[in-house]
């Protein structure tokens, strides 16, 4: 169907865009076909959405330039983008829930005569976007917040096609949608294809990638490591190419050893997770938990700790059948529990490090109702001895600190309160490279104490680097758990983009 | 070794920051010629004090709530509500012990409702509080009958007297009342475990139940409390009154909230001390005392508070701009 020998309608040579100490996008050159699906493939902070952020023109690039159809193309804003064609679709929505379909996909662009709305036109307008995609069945003056989330991205796609876009860029489009719902929208960007128009397509299912795309280009560290057709390359080529060699890396070994089940879950499935995980943890072990963002990783890790209510099944701790809990009895069983939203949930910013230590535990600094403020801060100045935290001391806000120091204060207080069962999530997210070998030495020798670990993350080199067994999450279950030494980082990346990896 | 310096200075500023505007009033006030003897004069100073024990109580409660990253809009109608039912005891032939602990004790039920409220439906304090607002004070009126009650003179009337009967006390029993619970709650605040809970779940409040603290049964506990001084701020009005109004402090719950944010309180929660509050209730009561012997009209003391208030709260946010 598509011209190969056809002109690039857009192409970006050598650009490079920098953040601080970390170089995000490092002469980048990337091209697109009139009319072709492109599908742009990398792990997170490969820098896809550096570089989508500067085609929209929200960024601007540091260096390197930009052709939109021969021309050049250096968009101010991304208002600017939006003029010369190029439309995105967010992964997250940005609609306007409190008012109608017609008002969202108008809203900025309202036909008027004197600032008095023709609603007619533009009605007119909408019900013929929402035919060209095939739903006409969306009523204009429907709630948005009302509709259902594929509904949504439906109006938010009928948006990008009223601005006569020469590229629509779109930013995860299924990852919030049913299988149905993805099957619709594949047909709309067959759909934009025909019309001439040409998508960036941003997944992580690389299996719907392979269906939609008719190219591909990889993004690993910043830099285009590939490009080429989808017809030409395999599956394993492609995940070759977005994993590197980066596994060889070194990750501290800490001799522990396997001991007794610590935890069990009995088809435990929380009011978030899309179906019951059965699962067990041994003390002494560190258990890799795999998969992509948005897998129920989190939301199995959330249910075990009583932050997210209980459906059904349960769990079992040190022998014993525990059903319903709340965080505080967890805490008391000896769980603690590490959440990925440091900022948001992890730490109280404002506080003090040493009210952060200790904020789980006060018990021991209470004496007749009244705390030993000095015996906390001494506590917690051991902590920040014992983990290396750079900071001014006890009483320093925690909002002061650095991403690594700021986690290393929250592994502290999973630390001060004594947990036996560590739910650890996204633990070395956002750190540097020196704290990140710091927690994996730290997971070893809490393993050797005897203390479960689960390890949740995004980064696939370091769950096998430090685990000793990884089970692997997709679309809301539990797909796979093998001993590390059984998964590579293929099979790893298949099992969570694909749902199956072959055996090892 | 600068850096140090520069720290304790800065903590010298942060403990004494709202002493300087209480002061910086004081000294405008008595920089005034026409009236600089009649407002130094003790017996001044005094009546100031007095006049500042019904908000200072309720600012108590309303430090917590407002560390906790709530508010309490139903405190006024709260303290009339106990008013009326210490008079309505006495009267009916109860001795004023019970009058008054009775008071004390409905303010804290209609807190309990409103913690119970917040926690159980989910909705933010603004709604629930605005709402007991009006549910207390109509109350407030049923149970007076729309008028107000007269009651029996008695020890309970000599709480707010300007001259205490046992001469040694010099102030009137309410002012060191005041200062007791003062000290008290600066104590739960700073040293008890509940208090670190209310900063943790006002300055956090995720973070606060990932630590495994009871969010809930905290905020309940904070706005009983919060009710419980609003109780004894309304036997304090009675006492004044010596009847019970149940028109009486009508808008007075945004002199309590001012006095908190003026005193350092953040409405975003986590931030908030005893004695700032403290100083920002004699801060205003200093103002309004100075402004009437100035014989200003009312209004003209309207805008300065309000003018207050602003210059405060930016004062406030430029030092915590410095500090990040």
């Amino acid at each position: 169907m598509t011209d190969s020998s056809a002109a690039p309608v857009l192409r970006m040579v050598q650009v490079s865009k920098t953040y601080g100490a970390t170089r995000a996008l490092d002469d980048v050159t990337f091209e697109v076909r009139r009319g072709e699906v492109h599908a742009l493939l990398g792990e997170n902070g490969a820098g896809k959405s550096t570089m989508m952020k500067i085609l929209s023109g929200a960024v601007t690039p540091d260096s390197g330039r930009m052709l939109l159809e021969g021309r050049p193309y250096a968009p101010a804003n991304p208002l600017d983008g939006l003029r010369r064609g190029i439309s995105m679709i967010y992964q997250e929505l940005n609609l306007a829930p409190h008012l109608t379909v017609e008002e969202n996909i108008m809203l900025g662009r309202e036909v008027h005569g004197l600032g008095w709305l023709d609603r007619r036109a533009m009605k007119a307008r909408v019900r013929e976007v929402l035919a060209s995609v095939h739903h006409p069945e969306i009523s204009p003056d429907a709630l948005v917040g009302k509709l259902s989330v594929g509904a949504k991205q439906i109006v938010e796609i009928a948006r990008a096609l009223l601005n006569k876009s020469r590229i629509v860029v779109m930013d995860e489009p299924t990852s919030s949608l049913s299988d149905e719902d993805s099957a619709r929208l594949f047909e709309i960007v067959r759909g934009l294809k025909a019309q001439d128009v040409s998508v960036v397509y941003i997944s992580h299912f690389l299996e719907e990638v392979q269906k939609v795309a008719d190219a591909y280009t990889v993004l690993r560290d910043g830099r285009n490591v590939g490009s080429g057709t989808m017809d030409g390359s395999s599956l394993e080529d492609i995940i070759q190419l977005m994993v590197g060699q980066k596994f060889t890396e070194r990750f501290p070994h800490v001799p522990h050893e396997k001991g007794a089940v610590a935890v069990s879950l009995k088809e435990l499935k929380g009011v978030r997770m899309a179906s019951a995980v059965s699962l067990s943890v041994a003390k002494g072990e560190i258990l890799g938990i795999a998969g992509l963002v948005g897998s129920g990783r989190t939301e199995m890790l959330r249910t075990m700790f009583g932050l997210d209510s209980l459906e059904s099944g349960g769990m079992v701790v040190s022998g014993a059948a525990t059903a319903k809990a709340a965080p505080w009895t967890r805490i008391k069983q000896g769980f603690g529990l590490l959440s990925e939203d440091r900022q948001g949930e992890g730490l109280a910013l404002p506080m003090s490090l040493a009210d952060n230590v200790t904020l789980s535990a006060y018990a021991p600094y209470r004496r007749h109702g009244l705390l030993s403020l000095a015996r906390q801060q001494k506590a917690a100045a051991d902590w920040i001895a014992r983990l290396n935290i750079k900071a001014r001391g006890p009483l320093q806000k925690v909002q002061g600190l650095s991403g690594g120091n700021q986690q290393k204060v929250a592994l502290a207080r999973l630390l001060h309160q004594k947990a036996e069962v560590l739910l650890l999530d996204e633990p070395t997210r956002g750190i540097d490279v020196v704290s990140k070998a710091q927690i994996y030495e730290w997971m070893g020798e809490l393993a050797g104490q005897g203390k479960a670990v689960l390890f949740v993350s995004s980064y696939l080199p370091e769950l096998l680097g430090v685990c000793d067994r990884i089970a692997v999450f997709f679309r809301g279950g539990l797909v796979d758990v093998r001993d590390a030494a059984r998964w590579d980082a293929q099979s790893l990346m298949a099992a969570a983009t694909v749902g199956r990896a072959p055996g090892v | 070794m600068s850096g140090q310096r520069k720290g304790n200075l800065q903590k010298a500023l942060n403990v004494f920051g709202p002493f300087i505007g209480l002061i910086f009033v004081i000294a405008i006030f008595a920089l005034i010629p026409e009236i600089q003897d009649r407002f130094l004069r003790v017996g001044n100073f005094k009546s100031v004090a007095t006049q500042s024990v019904i908000v200072a109580l309720g600012a108590l409660g309303m430090t917590l709530v407002v560390i906790s990253g709530g508010i309490d809009l139903s405190a006024a109608s709260n303290i009339a509500l106990a008013s009326v039912i210490s008079a309505y005891a006495i009267n009916a032939g109860a001795t004023p012990l019970v009058g008054v602990a009775l008071g004390i004790l409905v303010g804290g039920l209609v807190g309990f409702l409103n913690g119970s409220l917040i926690t159980k439906l989910r909705l933010v304090p603004f709604i629930i509080t605005m709402s007991m607002m009006g549910i207390a004070r109509g109350a407030a009126k049923w149970i007076a009958g729309n008028q107000k009650i007269d009651a029996p003179m008695t020890w309970v009337n000599e709480l707010m007297a300007k001259s205490p009967r046992p001469s040694w006390l010099l102030m009137a029993p309410g002012i060191w009342i005041v200062i007791a619970f003062a000290i008290v709650m600066a104590v739960v605040l700073r040293r008890t475990v509940f208090g670190r809970h209310v900063f943790a779940v006002g300055s956090n409040e995720s973070a606060a139940r990932l630590c495994g603290i009871r969010t809930n049964r905290a905020k309940i506990l904070i706005y009983t409390i919060s009710g419980l001084f609003c109780g004894l701020a309304g036997v304090m009005e009675f006492s004044r009154l010596t009847v019970g109004d149940p028109t009486v402090a009508v808008g007075l719950e945004l002199d309590i909230i001012a006095a908190v944010v003026i005193g350092g309180g953040s409405l975003n929660g986590g931030e908030g001390s005893i004695l700032g509050s403290m100083i920002g209730v004699l801060i205003m009561s200093f103002l309004r005392n100075g402004c009437t012997m100035m014989g200003w009209p009312n209004y003209i003391q309207e805008i300065i508070i309000g003018v207050i208030i602003i210059v405060a709260v930016s004062l406030d946010h430029l030092r915590h701009r410095k500090e990040a």
